[in-house]
């Protein structure tokens, strides 16, 4: 355990932060580096103090070169470390694509089994704090199309802290988007508590109801909530799925909810085309043709680049635009 | 296994021999149809085993391209399962990789020379003094892997060898027209590493460059710049042709210098007979193997993808197998 005693409110920041901290405790063979997650603790202090506490041989500064920082990871991966990078920004993952498609995803395979790729790759990701252009994209898509990737993004601090103790305990590699927007929100759970993890790719009831299904993930559970109760003022009682894995999703766990609801509105803040809530609402269809009463509806971004601070507002999903949707899939008529 | 000294240069030559042998029947594998492609590595043979020859496969590594048949031979690797790849068995070969100090055949170029840097980290960290090798050629050293790799190691000091075969021509493009300033080996200053070039074709002076380079490695003085200047005797790829870019005169001026010849040269003439019938005996061997390997079972198309496969990818699995019952 640490040092810290554990506080009863953490933000997701600290969760992350202390969840890296059991993660080098538990195994030594634990390496955390990236751009400036030394020293600084990370551009979002999500490395805070990590140096200090395991020496600069398991937590330490890279040169800035994200395709170096991810081919690094392979090499020490082979060498039977357990490496967890960090990507200090996801617009700036790009230059890695090349190793995380072509070699990370696949070197498991292209050795028949002989080389582990235990690779965590911290990525701090999506939209909502105005931040300058390339430091908020949605890339959950990109990566969940990718054979031998798994994708996973916490909705708060007591999920980023069981996810990632998870995801670094996986034996393939696993992208984890951290919701930047929830970075500083506090919730009350305590990290020392003994919690039974379902397996990967479970979702988690974020919130009970039976007329329609909210699915999100990231930053966008908490939006969810809000909308939730919102609509319980007008008797309406929306259940909020939290995805946690969008690779693998949790097939079974939408259905049971959906079979339940016959109503189903998936969330993302990634654009409309080719996003996710594409592969969520085949995934509905395919299993609940039958129970649904509507179609299911997508509020997303837009297909447009990730627009500057003045405007971000109307790019991510609203609350009216979550609204309209659900009013949309209550009103649904045939014929 | 080697029983003999590597730096003998009978053990060289023989290993060389070996891998002239193997490629030339590669190259007829690919014309009777048997191979669908092949990355002829003629003229490529010191630099290959001069270098690999050299490593201690009890603690070092290497991480190759897709054109460094010799540098298999030398590490003793099972020669049909590297050249599964080629018949399009297995994308990585069949080899196992750790137990044959060779990472998976790999056609990203520049990209596994990083991985050689993050093992040289994992080699410095787990104190082991072994030291990764990294081939690449000319062509591979304008990616910014490369460089961002070569940036790496000089920061971190790891033990690991940049090993250039700059063999003048990346595909149809000369160096002169793909390496600004024109040698590799220059840039390792850059990076405060050392840097050197050597004949690529004489066997027994890239042995010793990499040996040195080994050694300054594992007493903690950092990564180094091989440059080897050499020559790809044949085209590219079989499906490639050389006529169209390059002179019949270069390409006999480099065939005098042959490093399988000047190898030779310096051997009485019934260590190179033996050598020859060494060679000939490998090759029917791997021939036999090649043509009796048959197509890995389609299920294996589900296989190896994650070490703890996804429902939905079990359950792919399972549809396509129902419909093949069906």
């Amino acid at each position: 355990m640490s040092e810290l005693s554990a506080p009863a409110e953490l933000s997701l920041q600290q969760a992350l932060n202390l969840a890296l901290r059991h993660a080098c405790e538990d195994d030594d063979r634990v390496l955390v580096f990236g751009q400036d997650v030394g020293t600084l603790g990370g551009v979002f202090r999500v490395t805070d103090g990590l140096q200090d506490k395991f020496g600069e041989h398991r937590v330490f500064d890279t040169p800035l070169a994200e395709s170096a920082i991810m081919g690094m990871a392979v090499g020490l991966a082979m060498h039977g470390w357990r490496p967890v990078p960090e990507i200090q920004f996801d617009g700036f993952s790009y230059p890695a694509i090349d190793q995380i498609v072509n070699q990370v995803a696949r070197m498991h395979y292209r050795s028949r089994g002989v080389l582990n790729m235990p690779i965590t790759l911290r990525l701090p990701s999506f939209g909502g704090i105005r931040a300058p252009e390339h430091h908020g994209e949605s890339l959950e898509a990109l990566f969940a199309h990718v054979p031998g990737l798994k994708v996973v993004s916490p909705a708060g601090a007591s999920e980023g802290y069981h996810l990632l103790r998870q995801a670094i305990a996986d034996p393939d590699p696993v992208i984890f988007l951290e919701p930047k927007a929830r970075y500083w929100h506090r919730e009350s759970f305590d990290p020392t508590a003994e919690v039974t993890m379902p397996p990967a790719g479970t979702s988690r009831i974020a919130r009970p109801g039976r007329h329609a299904t909210l699915i999100a993930w990231g930053a966008m559970v908490a939006r969810c909530l809000q909308v939730a109760e919102l609509a319980a003022e007008d008797g309406v009682e929306l259940e909020v799925l939290d995805l946690r894995w969008l690779k693998p999703i949790d097939a079974d766990g939408l259905a049971a909810s959906v079979a339940r609801t016959r109503r189903a509105v998936v969330v993302h803040e990634a654009p409309l085309t080719a996003g996710l809530g594409a592969e969520v609402a085949a995934l509905v269809t395919e299993r609940c043709f039958a129970d649904l009463r509507a179609p299911v509806q997508r509020v997303t971004g837009f297909d447009v680049p990730y627009p500057s601070g003045a405007l971000e507002d109307e790019y991510l999903p609203t609350p009216d635009r979550i609204l309209a949707a659900v009013q949309t899939t209550l009103e649904y008529r045939r014929g | 296994m080697q029983e003999r000294d590597p730096r003998d240069l009978r053990e060289l030559h023989r290993l060389m021999l070996v891998a002239r042998r193997l490629d030339e029947e590669a190259i007829a594998l690919q014309r009777q149809g048997v191979l669908p492609g092949y990355a002829p590595a003629q003229g490529q043979e010191a630099a290959q085993v001069g270098s690999a020859a050299a490593l201690d496969p009890a603690r070092d590594f290497a991480f190759p391209g897709y054109r460094d048949l010799g540098a298999a031979v030398a590490l003793g690797v099972d020669l049909v399962a590297y050249l599964a790849t080629h018949l399009g068995i297995w994308h990585g070969g069949l080899y196992d990789p750790q137990a044959s100090r060779l990472a998976p055949f790999n056609a990203v170029v520049g990209g596994p020379v990083t991985h050689a840097v993050g093992w040289a980290m994992g080699a410095k960290l787990d104190g082991t003094g072994g030291a990764a090798i990294t081939y690449f050629g000319d062509g591979a050293s304008s990616q910014g892997d490369v460089h961002e790799a070569m940036n790496f190691a000089g920061v971190y000091r790891l033990p690991v060898i940049f090993f250039c075969q700059n063999n003048g021509w990346a595909i149809s493009v000369p160096t002169g027209r793909q390496v600004a300033g024109g040698s590799v080996a220059a840039r390792a200053a850059g990076y405060g590493i050392e840097g050197h070039r050597v004949d690529g074709n004489d066997v027994v002076a890239v042995f010793e460059a990499t040996r040195a380079a080994l050694d300054r490695a594992r007493d903690g003085g950092g990564p180094t710049v091989i440059e080897a200047m050499t020559y790809r005797m044949g085209p590219h790829s079989t499906s490639d042709d050389p006529g169209r870019y390059r002179a019949l005169a270069d390409e006999q001026a480099w065939a005098a210098r042959d490093p399988l010849t000047r190898a030779a040269a310096q051997l009485p003439a019934d260590a190179v007979t033996a050598a020859e019938e060494h060679a000939a005996a490998v090759v029917r061997e791997v021939r036999e193997g090649l043509c009796a390997l048959d197509a890995p079972p389609a299920d294996e198309l589900f296989s190896f993808v994650y070490r703890e496969p996804t429902k939905a990818l079990l359950e792919q699995q399972r549809a396509w197998k129902e419909t093949l019952d069906v």
